[in-house]
């Protein structure tokens, strides 16, 4: 596949991200960057001075809503990007609403309760939605613990084990390596295992 | 029996179990999990009835915050 097949077949798809943070707006980044150019991404935070460790915002940024900074940042790579944002702290109610028509649904929370909550929520009311979670990845270094796991329609990125603590923080590469899988793994379910209708392949 | 969990093979000496029962007996701490039986979502609320038999294709994801 050329790069430009590459985008073509992109064309057809929409991704959600669930969260804006070190996750959520390193992944889309990346995808964008390939060529994914229709995504609905939800976030309630604000850029803060200690996000610009890990984070795809700027100095410039803090203060800001994250979904508004980061449509901005898209947009400097991809122009014509149709991105939706909201800005809002998500409840079970709203996800069968904003993940109704994605592709795929990348899980980019922070906390693990707001993790738990859309996932069972989009097992719930999508069981067969590709969606791509990331677990595990404080701390800094052992790149070869990261990894991602299958298991049905769930793709675990991450090391599954260390937690966020006050001596074990998030920083800018293992988070970011995490994001790239889960953009790296959104493209492999996009490109290969999906038609342009978003119906799955059969392997 | 035996249960496929997270897509590795494990036998139990007994013909069934709740998800309560699994998650004692392999030890599992961690509080925010998602669990799947055969492709079913089984809810915390269910944890205590929801049973596992041989042959279930069982999985239990552990979440931990950071992102």
């Amino acid at each position: 596949m050329t790069f430009e097949d590459i985008r073509k077949k992109l064309k057809y798809f929409k991704v959600g991200i669930a969260g804006a943070g070190g996750l959520g707006s390193n992944c889309t980044a990346s995808l964008v960057r390939a060529g994914v150019a229709n995504l609905v991404v939800a976030d309630f935070d604000v850029v803060t001075e200690s996000n610009l460790n890990r984070q795809f915002y700027f100095a410039d940024q803090v203060g800001m809503k994250k979904v508004v900074a980061l449509r901005e940042n898209l947009l400097r790579i991809h122009r014509n990007l149709e991105i939706q944002i909201i800005d809002k702290k998500l409840v079970p109610g709203d996800i069968p609403v904003l993940f109704a028509d994605c592709h795929v649904v990348v899980e980019a929370f922070d906390d693990k309760a707001q993790k738990q909550m859309l996932i069972e929520t989009l097992l719930e009311y999508f069981p067969h939605k590709p969606v791509v979670v990331g677990t595990g990845m404080a701390g800094w270094g052992e790149n070869n613990r990261l990894k991602t796991v299958v298991y049905d329609n769930l793709y675990v990125c991450g090391d599954q084990q260390t937690e966020i603590s006050l001596d074990c923080p998030p920083i800018g590469p293992r988070v970011a390596i995490v994001a790239n899988m889960q953009a790296n793994m959104v493209l492999e379910l996009l490109l290969g295992k999906m038609d342009t209708h978003g119906d799955t392949i059969e392997q | 029996m035996e249960i496929l969990l997270n897509n590795r093979r494990e036998s139990f000496d007994t013909e069934a179990l709740t998800v309560s029962e699994v998650l004692a007996l392999k030890k599992f701490t961690f509080r925010m999990l998602v669990v799947k039986i055969n492709g079913e979502l089984v809810k915390k609320e269910q944890y205590g009835s929801a049973t596992i038999k041989h042959g279930d294709e069982v999985i239990i994801l552990h979440l931990i915050s950071g992102g």
